[in-house]
C-alpha cells in the first residue's frame, strides 16, 4: 500500500465513523451545527496525530502488557493540551463542545488506531493513517451536522440560506437538533452507505 | 443533607437527561451489545456497579487530591486512570472471591473503561451544580451516579428488546443491521423527549 492509499482508505472506504463505526458518542452528540463538527473533527484529529505519533516513536520501549493503560496516558495527556488550548483561544467553542472534549480519551477510534497501527508500524506510516482517520473522522461530523443543521435550522455553517434566497418564514424541525434527530440522521447515512455497497456488488455479479 | 434533592436527580439522570438517549453518552455499547437480551442486562448491571464505583472514588480523588494541589487541570488524566484501575481491580477481586458474579459480568469489565458514559459521568458529577451555586457532595455523587447506571440499563434493555423482534422483521436489505438499530433508537428517543416538559434541574 504505498503512502496515498494508506492517507485516503480513511475518507470513505475505511471512514471510522461511517463504515467500522467507531467514535459514535461525538459523532451525534455535537453534530448539532457544522462550526460544531468541524471543531470536534479537528480538535480529534490533533490529538489522533499527537498521539499516534508519539506512541509509533516509542512503541520499543512499551512494555505489551501494559500497553493499554500507556496509550491512555498518552492520549489523555494530549487531550488536556487541546482542552486548554482550546479553552484558551476559542472559548466559544469550547463551551459548545462542552463534556465532549474530556471525552475524546475514551473516543475508541484514537485507541483503536493506536492499538492496531501506530504500534505496528513506523513513524512516518503513522502520521499519514493518524491524517487521513482523521480527516475521514471531520467529513463524517461535517455530513452529519451539515444534515442537522440544514433540517434543523434551515442554515449552512451558519448562513441563513433560506432568507439569503429571498424565502422568508422557514422554520425549521427543532427535532433534527434534538437527541432524535442526531440517531435518525446517522440511521439514513448508514442505510444509504449499505445501499451503495450492495449496489456495488449487485454490478459486479453481473459482469 | 436534603432527600427531595435525591429524587430530583434520579428522576433526572433517569428520565429527562438519560444518559444514552438524551446526552449522548455509552452509545458504542448501546449499539454492540443490544443484540441479546441477557447479555444486555448483563452490561446494564457491570454499568451500573462501575459508574457507583467510579463516582464514590473520583469524588475523592477531586476533593482530596486534586482540589488541595490545586491540580484541576489534570482531571481528564487522573480521572480515566483511576478509572481504569478501578475496573481492572474490581474484575480481579470479583474473580477471586465471587465467582458467579465474575461469570455473570466478567466478559463485560473490560468493555467498560473505553465507554465514555464512565468518565462521563464522573465529569458530570464536578461540573454539575444546584441553583444555588453548590456542587453535588458525595452521598448526591454516589446517587448520580448509580441513578445514570439504571437509566443506561433501562435504556439498554428496551433497545435489545426490540432488536430481538427486528431480527425477525422482514426489512428493507439496506436497513439491517446498524441502520435500523439507530433509527429505532430516534424513536425511542423521540419517547423519551417527552420527558424534557418536566424539567427539574
Amino acid at each position: 500500500m504505498n503512502m496515498t492509499q494508506n492517507l485516503t482508505k480513511g475518507f470513505f472506504k475505511e471512514n471510522p465513523v461511517l463504515v467500522l463505526a467507531l467514535g459514535l458518542c461525538p459523532a451525534l452528540a455535537v453534530t448539532t451545527s457544522i462550526t460544531n463538527g468541524l471543531g470536534m473533527g479537528m480538535a480529534s484529529t490533533a490529538v489522533l496525530i499527537g498521539s499516534s505519533t508519539l506512541i509509533s516513536v516509542i512503541k520499543r520501549f512499551i512494555p505489551s502488557n501494559i500497553r493499554i493503560p500507556i496509550f491512555i496516558v498518552i492520549i489523555a495527556s494530549f487531550v488536556t493540551m487541546i482542552d486548554l488550548t482550546l479553552q484558551a483561544f476559542l472559548p466559544e467553542l469550547s463551551k459548545s463542545l462542552g463534556l465532549f472534549i474530556p471525552l475524546i480519551v475514551v473516543n475508541c477510534m484514537i485507541l483503536g488506531r493506536a492499538e492496531a497501527y501506530a504500534s505496528k508500524n513506523s513513524v512516518l506510516k503513522s502520521v499519514v493513517d493518524a491524517l487521513g482517520m482523521g480527516i475521514g473522522f471531520t467529513i463524517a461530523l461535517v455530513l452529519i451536522s451539515a444534515v442537522r443543521e440544514f433540517f434543523g435550522t434551515g442554515a449552512l455553517y451558519g448562513y441563513p440560506l433560506f432568507q439569503l434566497m429571498g424565502i422568508e418564514g422557514f422554520k425549521g424541525s427543532i427535532m433534527m437538533i434534538l437527541p432524535p434527530g442526531g440517531f435518525l440522521t446517522m440511521g439514513l447515512i448508514l442505510a444509504f452507505m449499505q445501499w451503495n455497497k450492495q449496489r456495488k456488488e449487485k454490478k459486479k455479479e453481473v459482469k | 443533607m436534603d432527600f427531595s434533592n435525591l429524587v430530583i436527580i434520579a428522576i433526572s439522570s433517569i428520565f429527562i437527561n438519560n444518559f444514552v438517549l438524551a446526552r449522548f453518552l455509552g452509545i458504542c455499547p448501546f449499539i454492540g451489545v443490544s443484540k441479546k437480551l441477557d447479555s444486555a442486562v448483563g452490561m446494564g448491571m457491570a454499568v451500573i456497579f462501575v459508574m457507583t464505583m467510579a463516582s464514590m472514588v473520583t469524588y475523592f480523588i477531586q476533593y482530596y487530591v486534586l482540589v488541595p494541589n490545586d491540580l484541576q487541570y489534570l482531571r481528564t488524566i487522573a480521572f480515566i486512570l483511576v478509572i481504569a484501575s478501578l475496573v481492572q481491580f474490581i474484575e480481579m477481586f470479583m474473580k477471586k472471591n465471587m465467582p458467579p458474579l465474575y461469570s455473570a459480568l466478567g466478559i463485560f469489565l473490560p468493555l467498560i473503561t473505553t465507554n465514555c458514559a464512565v468518565l462521563g459521568v464522573a465529569i458530570l458529577n464536578i461540573d454539575t451544580v444546584w441553583a444555588d451555586g453548590r456542587s453535588y457532595n458525595f452521598i448526591e455523587s454516589t446517587w448520580n451516579g448509580f441513578t445514570a447506571g439504571i437509566g443506561f440499563t433501562i435504556a439498554l434493555v428496551l433497545m435489545a428488546g426490540i432488536r430481538e423482534k427486528l431480527e425477525l422483521a422482514d426489512l428493507p436489505e439496506s436497513f439491517k443491521g446498524l441502520p435500523i438499530a439507530f433509527v429505532t433508537s430516534a424513536l425511542i428517543a423521540m419517547a423519551f423527549l417527552g420527558f424534557s416538559g418536566m424539567s427539574i434541574l
